[in-house]
């Protein structure tokens, strides 16, 4: 009888490869016969495009050029909406918007040209903020600017103010952030006529193929994508992927050689993605207690000039914008607006960042004003067992986070951590020292019926061998995918994991799983990898082939011997909905998610009264994920995004002039080295989940959730001021300390 | 138009030539002229060490350097790492702990921490996290590259 491996530290797969410097990015491969290609830009925010000039001294004849009268099918990139051009023709929408395609083997005479290469614009003007958009100082969009509006209701808000012991008043606003992923974008495309070969750095294999099978208008099976190892993506390699892959494809098929876009570090900056900035305004009312009444809440994000997925994130923020309390009158109003920046996207959370910060920093001035703790205040609004959340979705599991706050505090040492801090602060002195909380939730998969919506089909395949190997489209991208679904496989097949690969994520050969996004890959996808190994199973015990209990052994002959005499053994699984869980999407209300990460994080930070310098010296990082499917790559997920959020909370600001990003290097857009960040300590309690293999719910972004806002309630206790703003630089802190307030 | 060099120099400890121009970048060279695609670029400025390899015993950003400069020096990259099959005490180590994730900034980050290793052998955490601050991990939060290191360093204790 194998041990189980699901629960214990395996180590990576692909980890030796990456080691010795041997794993594939796409930059490692070796293409024979291929051109580099560029991309030239909008120089702009708004206007009308008059004429392209090509300039002397370049060989235009030998470079290959595209524009959008070169496209095959319709102008569009699309995501949810269709409005997104893949290459700006008559309009421009934000600065760096692609405009004209070059490539040439020569790199260096491509910067030439492109130099080289004038875009007449008459510009008009542009909505570069969210006052500005509501405001339609000028409609960028539809009819109003509006992407999506989304409206959460339980109860009744209304009455409640006028009776409530305590009514309180705050706005939040966040700051765009970049991915940073250490590999820049890149891909490399060939392409015929009537085929499509994509091979890049990317989250989404099915979604690129989309583009493609859209923009070129070809069949499914003409078009093939397959991931490279992929240095880094935290949704920044979501969505964007299609648009380079578009744009490679296109100068592949007009030059007849494949093609090379590789962005550097600036132009990626620049150009992609970034988290939506957000503002939230929350009104709320507490009774005599300090439970919560009523929360009325205003959550505005930008989403840039295009749709591109803004509506799904602007959803996730609206339903988490309410946290992890009970609460009888909820009412979200959520505004997705367009502004003449480039289009926002997914990065970590995905929305619930934002709406989370807010509510987390409301709850610690409320605890400020009631004159409660801060621990305390939650303690009396936690959700339990058979309350409802904002959308009016039943808490069904045995949720306990009173004992995430317990655990907590207590890893902090909490108490004695705010005697420390009152002694330090009141000594005088420039060092000052604080403590603080949050807690929040993350709900793992896709939201409302997105699941259904995917409809995705993973399984696994037998190998000559006796061998199988996983068939997913979910890609590994460092977060441990391929080896939690080794695990899981292994584990329902009752085999060594050395029977179990994982094939590449190349959709010629593996079904569409679904995107790599939403905290779904191990609960969703790692679901179907585990019944469809249970179904294998079942058919080589009931072919009569193999006989429990076995060994690797048998299990090898059993498999090659179906192979041989019976033909291929395969097994596919496909999403179905939990019978208990209902959505209704017009009226936003019902089971959000099949279920919910919840967790409790405590930092502890040293303020510097001189430089405004921050400091996390602690951090500790409480969580519920149902079942750890592997205990050191679930504590580096944690890890990882807890340095994500520091970064966050104080240094990683989006300098914007004119809509575009000014401090576009990592010389001044500032993430966390090693030496900006303490060791950061995880505790896990479980709670097995039937929606999980093993019990396992989603993990990847709920780090992202409540880090910004335990760093600044901590910065908040330090020094008594009430920031509202991510990131808190040294400049807008002295600001806050300083320049005196009404 | 200027002229190519000839650049000679030892590559994990065997002498190889190239014909490269005299400024053409030293991560280039490595991976395009002499086929080393383990060393990565992440941004090309020498912010994130992605790039990093050793050069006459010091820790340098390939990307900053020009290939003129590296004449008859000794480099080393993440491919002269491990002997054969057997990873070096730090690769070893990283493995163990999961300090690999998507593994774009590892090999940078290998020859970071092999540097910091050969000059303190005996560390503190707050002496790896200096050694190590050139390289930019985007994943870890750095806390398993840390635990990894301490780890290799009491491994390799007392090896001169």
């Amino acid at each position: 009888m194998e041990p189980t491996c699901v629960g214990t530290s395996v180590l990576r797969r692909e980890g030796r490869d990456k080691l010795l410097g041997a794993a594939l990015y796409t930059a490692d491969l070796k293409v024979p016969g291929l051109l580099h290609g560029i991309t030239v830009r909008s120089r702009v925010p708004r206007g009308r495009v008059k004429a392209i000039r090509f300039g002397e001294g370049i060989p235009w004849d030998e470079i290959t050029v595209v524009t959008a009268r070169d496209l095959p099918g319709p102008n569009v990139v699309v995501h949810i909406g269709k409005d997104q051009p893949c290459l700006a023709s008559e309009w421009i929408n934000h600065p760096e918007e692609a405009i004209v395609l070059l490539a040439h083997w020569d790199p260096y005479l491509l910067e030439r040209a492109r130099a080289a290469v004038t875009v007449e614009v008459e510009e008009l003007d542009p909505v570069l903020s969210l006052e500005d958009s509501l405001a339609r100082r000028q409609v960028i969009w539809g009819e109003d600017n509006c992407f999506k509006a989304i409206r959460i209701e339980k109860g009744c808000v209304d009455p409640v103010w006028a009776e409530a012991a305590h009514v309180l008043e705050g706005e939040y606003a966040t700051g765009a952030q970049e991915q940073l992923y250490i590999e820049p974008h890149i891909v490399v495309a060939e392409a015929t006529e009537d085929s499509v070969f994509v091979r890049g750095s990317m989250q989404c294999p099915y979604y690129v193929h989309h583009a493609l099978v859209e923009l070129f208008g070809l069949p499914e099976d003409r078009v093939r994508v397959v991931q490279m190892a992929t240095g880094g993506g935290f949704g920044g390699k979501e969505d964007y992927p299609s648009m380079i892959a578009c744009h490679a494809a296109l100068l592949a098929r007009k030059a007849g050689r494949p093609v090379r876009i590789a962005y550097d570090r600036e132009e990626d900056m620049a150009c992609t993605t970034k988290r939506h900035p957000s503002r939230t305004r929350i009104r709320s009312a507490f009774d005599i207690e300090g439970r919560l009444q009523a929360l009325d809440i205003h959550f505005l994000l930008d989403g840039g000039a295009y749709m591109t997925i803004t509506p799904v994130v602007l959803s996730r923020g609206a339903i988490h914008a309410a946290g992890p309390y009970a609460c009888p009158n909820v009412r979200i109003q959520a505004r997705a607006l367009a502004t003449n920046h480039p289009p926002h996207g997914a990065f970590r959370g995905f929305g619930a960042p934002q709406s989370l910060f807010a509510l987390e920093r409301h709850m610690d001035e409320a605890a400020v004003a009631l004159g409660l703790d801060p621990a305390e205040l939650r303690r009396r609004n936690f959700l339990r067992k058979g309350d409802t959340l904002a959308t009016g979705q039943v808490v069904k599991e045995d949720l306990d986070l009173p004992g995430l706050l317990q655990q907590a505090l207590r890893e902090i040492h909490y108490e004695d951590a705010k005697a420390a801090c009152a002694l330090q602060n009141a000594s005088g002195g420039p060092m000052r020292r604080g403590v603080g909380l949050a807690v929040f939730m993350h709900g793992c998969g896709f939201t409302g019926s997105g699941e259904v919506t995917l409809a995705s089909r993973a399984g696994l395949e037998a190998l000559p061998d006796g061998s199988v190997r996983v068939l997913a489209a979910s890609t590994e991208i460092g977060q441990g995918a391929t080896t939690v679904f080794t695990q899981i496989a292994a584990d329902a097949l009752k085999i060594p994991m050395a029977l179990v690969t994982v094939a590449e994520r190349d959709t010629d050969r593996v079904p569409n799983s679904g995107p790599t996004v939403a905290s779904r890959t191990t609960m969703v996808v790692g679901k179907l990898v585990q019944d469809a190994a249970l179904a294998l199973r079942h058919t080589l015990l009931t072919s009569g082939l193999l006989k429990e209990p076995y060994g690797p052994d048998a299990f090898r002959e059993a498999v090659a011997r179906h192979l041989t005499e019976r033909g291929p053994l395969e097994a596919i699984a496909q999403y179905q909905r939990p019978p208990d869980l209902q959505w209704d999407d017009a009226a936003y209300r019902g089971d959000a998610y099949a279920t919910y990460a919840w967790a409790c994080y405590a930092a502890a930070v040293q303020v510097d009264l001189v430089t405004y310098e921050a400091t996390v010296e602690d951090f500790v990082a409480v969580q519920e994920v149902g079942r750890v499917i592997n205990p050191v790559m679930a504590a580096g997920q944690i890890e990882g995004g807890v340095a994500q959020g520091i970064g966050w909370a104080l240094s990683e600001d989006v300098r914007w002039h004119r809509g575009r990003m000014a401090n576009a290097s990592m010389t001044n857009y500032i993430m966390p080295t090693a030496m900006d960040l303490p060791p950061i300590r995880v505790f896990f309690q479980e709670n097995p989940h039937p929606a999980g293999p093993g019990g396992a719910k989603g993990i990847g972004e709920l780090p992202m959730d409540g880090t910004a806002p335990a760093v600044l309630n901590a910065v908040a206790h330090a020094l008594d001021v009430q920031p509202r703003q991510v990131p808190l630089t040294p400049e807008r802190l002295m600001e806050l300390v300083e320049v005196p307030r009404d | 138009m200027t002229d190519r060099i000839t650049l000679s120099l030892e590559l994990n400890g065997v002498p190889r030539r190239a014909e490269v121009f005299p400024m053409a970048r030293l991560l280039d060279v490595l991976r395009e002229d002499f086929g080393l695609t383990g060393t990565k670029e992440g941004c090309g400025e020498g912010e994130c060490g992605a790039c990093a390899v050793l050069m006459d015993g010091r820790l340098v950003n390939a990307c900053l350097v020009p290939a003129i400069q590296a004449r008859d020096a000794r480099i080393r990259t993440v491919e002269g790492l491990a002997r054969g099959e057997a990873l070096h005490a730090v690769q070893e180590a990283f493995l163990q702990h999961n300090g690999v994730q998507c593994g774009i900034c590892t090999p940078g980050m290998l020859l970071a921490a092999a540097d910091l290793l050969e000059r303190h052998p005996c560390p503190s955490e707050a002496q790896v996290r200096e050694g190590i601050s050139g390289n930019l991990c985007r994943c870890t939060g750095y806390a398993k590259i840390v635990d990894a290191v301490m780890a290799a360093a009491e491994r390799m204790g007392g090896r001169p």
